[in-house]
């Protein structure tokens, strides 16, 4: 069988990256101390009354090449963090520093060339299309804003249309209310790849599509990675997908990173305790495997007026005294790929707390503080 | 050979069927043409707009000549088709020529209204914030009158005459067109295809041209048509009320008043007024009905 015409661009480029800076031990991107406080209005004045801290303080990197999964519940920060990092949303703290060059800062790289570098999918398929554009003009938008010829942009849009796997003869005139949702988004990987990025963020991206079309797309994001040589962010709440597409995973918890760390260590040995009680919440496949009492009890605490020291500590199974009084950090210094940090006070041996040094995996329901003996 | 997706390979053989590229007005147009009650609205608003411009052909008489002998004949009286008012003028060379005034009066307020209006509609919507408060609560303003009176009011302190009564009828049409356009920029605004743009690098007047103004221009354009006839009763109201053109001009509003006297003495005639205002303004309502369903693409 022959492949036709299309074999000539699915072919597998050369790795590494024309554009690479840092080298190969460089991370793709640090992110120190991000910070994101929404203000709440209020009152007769409209004063600012309180903040949301929708993403406080967060740091990690994301190496070259990999992808990070970053998983957490609903409402923990995750696409604020995407929006940031897009510049979408100014931050009020912290600092990006893409391939060793910081982001928006004097001798640093602008946000337009940031903007080259990374891009975003984004989840709802449906309205991240004009629905006023052709496919091919929504894709070729992005190179003519750069400055791209308008034949030389619709050649790209064509180009990259075949490259996730759309016939370009079929459908590059269409308009996005003649696509499904898993052909507008692999419309939506296109647009965000007709930049040349090194590095695309995707928020929630296969969320929103059944499952053998989310399959494909992870199949073709699985693709589209080694052919291009990219590197992903990708969001989501599955932890399945997580699981399947990562190499990394970041834990989120109310605006916080609370672990971080390879995926099988992630998945087979959780550090943090939310992350055990995330994972255990996950849907066995054999229904007599299946749990009927939750990992966890109770909604998240409120962002505006998140607990002192450790924010999970209010639904945590081994919250002691300490776990208020002090803050549980990630530890500092940059992050290797083996590393697999968390925040919490079990995994310091000089935190002081009860079960420090201890894996979670050791510790018996029967030792856990009474109140969270029968639950756990 | 491996690195390719299966289902790319499997796409890249779908049937070779050729999909037919169009535009998005020729797709509004190709259910138009099946729109037959639309069509024929068109085409009596065509008939209208044409006899009022090509007026000095087809009135038949001069409409400002009167007669005493003729005064308030009925219709078919003699050569007056559609008989004479209360000085003897020809009914019918009279609509023909009052067509001018009226029409005039119905699309050029709407125009521009369109235009101011829908500029503040999507600064508001697209700037958000303080911008869009200073902005949507002056319009706020103009709603709290009905527009009728706010129309004597501005028509009253101006004076009466041709340019003062379209530029009344404009500032009454404005508010509701912003108020339009605001709604649906601040709709596109929040869409993800916005924040794609931004990400991609795009000026805000890029993205306001190519992603904000094609989705706002035909809901505001839908809107904008349908006032026409609002435009066409309002003008006729204030000519009634004597605020609008001055007397021995022909003028659809102005002939229904001073024939509102006369309404015991030769009812048919002196309705005519009303009825052309009334088909013109149904044809007009018609046709933005029609253009709202064609123009309606789901996204």
């Amino acid at each position: 069988m022959s492949l036709q015409p299309s074999e000539r661009h699915l072919q597998a480029v050369k790795p590494g990256h024309p554009h690479d800076r840092g080298g190969k031990a460089q991370p793709m991107l640090i992110v120190e101390n991000l910070k994101k406080y929404f203000p709440i209005h209020g009152g007769l004045l409209n004063r600012k009354v309180a903040e949301v801290k929708a993403v406080d303080d967060v740091s990690f990197s994301v190496l070259k090449g990999e992808t990070l999964g970053i998983v957490g519940e609903s409402g923990c920060g995750k696409s604020t963090l995407a929006r940031l990092l897009m510049h979408l949303l100014p931050r009020d703290k912290g600092t990006l520093i893409f391939d060793g060059d910081p982001v928006d800062e004097p001798r640093g790289m602008s946000l337009r060339d940031l903007r080259r570098n990374l891009q975003m999918v984004f989840q709802d398929s449906y309205s991240s299309l004009n629905p006023r554009l052709p496919i091919e003009d929504s894709i070729a938008y992005g190179p003519s804003v750069h400055g791209m010829s308008r034949a030389k942009a619709r050649a790209k849009a064509r180009e990259l249309l075949e490259k996730v796997g759309l016939r370009p003869d079929l459908f590059a005139g269409r308009y996005p209310h003649e696509l499904s949702g898993g052909q507008k988004q692999r419309v939506n990987i296109a647009r965000a790849l007709a930049l040349d990025p090194r590095m695309l963020i995707l928020d929630e991206a296969v969320s929103a599509l059944d499952k053998s079309v989310e399959a494909q797309v992870l199949n073709l994001l699985g693709y589209l990675k080694r052919h291009f040589n990219l590197t992903y962010m990708f969001i989501s709440h599955d932890l399945h997908v997580v699981r399947y597409i990562s190499d990394r995973v970041l834990v989120m918890y109310l605006g916080q990173v609370v672990e971080i760390g390879p995926v099988e260590d992630i998945y087979t040995q959780p550090k943090h305790p939310y992350t055990m009680a995330l994972l255990a919440s996950r849907l066995e496949i054999d229904p007599d495997q299946r749990i009927d009492t939750p990992p966890i009890v109770g909604d998240p605490p409120n962002p505006i007026n998140p607990p002192s020291g450790c924010r999970f500590r209010t639904r945590c199974p081994l919250a002691e005294p300490i776990c208020a009084e002090r803050t549980p950090t990630l530890g500092t210094g940059a992050f290797a790929a083996s590393d697999h940090r968390a925040a919490c006070h079990v995994t310091n041996p000089v935190a002081g707390h009860s079960f420090a040094g201890r894996s979670l995996q050791s510790i018996a329901p029967s030792e856990m503080p009474a109140r969270f003996a029968e639950s756990a | 050979m491996s690195d390719i997706p299966a289902d790319a390979v499997r796409l890249a053989q779908a049937a070779p069927t050729a999909h037919r590229v169009r535009g998005y007005w020729s797709a509004v147009w190709n259910r138009l043409r099946y729109d037959y009650v639309t069509l024929l609205f068109l085409a009596l608003i065509v008939l209208i707009v044409l006899s009022a411009i090509f007026a000095p052909y087809l009135a038949p008489l001069d409409p400002n000549k009167s007669s005493m002998a003729s005064r308030l004949k009925p219709i078919l009286y003699k050569s007056f088709i559609l008989g004479t008012d209360e000085q003897g003028r020809d009914i019918l060379s009279r609509l023909i020529w009052g067509g001018r005034t009226s029409l005039l009066m119905g699309i050029a307020p709407v125009f521009v209204a369109t235009i101011v209006g829908g500029f503040f509609g999507v600064l508001a919507g697209y700037a958000g914030g303080k911008l869009n408060s200073a902005i949507m609560r002056t319009m706020d303003v103009f709603f709290a009158f009905p527009s009728v009176l706010l129309a004597v009011a501005i028509s009253g302190s101006l004076g009466s005459g041709l340019i003062n009564q379209m530029i009344t009828l404009t500032i009454v049409l404005i508010p509701p067109i912003c108020r339009v356009a605001e709604t649906a920029t601040t709709q596109v605004r929040t869409m993800d295809f916005i924040d794609a743009a931004r990400a991609s690098g795009a000026s805000t007047a890029s993205i306001l041209v190519r992603h904000v103004l094609v989705n706002v221009l035909s809901p505001v354009f839908v809107y904008s048509s349908t006032l026409v006839s609002a435009s066409i009763l309002l003008a006729s109201g204030l000519s009634f009320l004597g605020l609008g053109v001055s007397p021995p001009t022909p003028d659809w509003g102005l002939m229904l008043s001073t024939l509102r006297q006369s309404i015991y003495v030769q009812p048919l005639v002196c309705a005519l007024p009303g009825v052309t205002i009334l088909v013109t303004s149904i044809a007009f309502n018609l046709v933005s009905d029609g253009l709202r369903q064609a123009m309606d693409v789901k996204a």
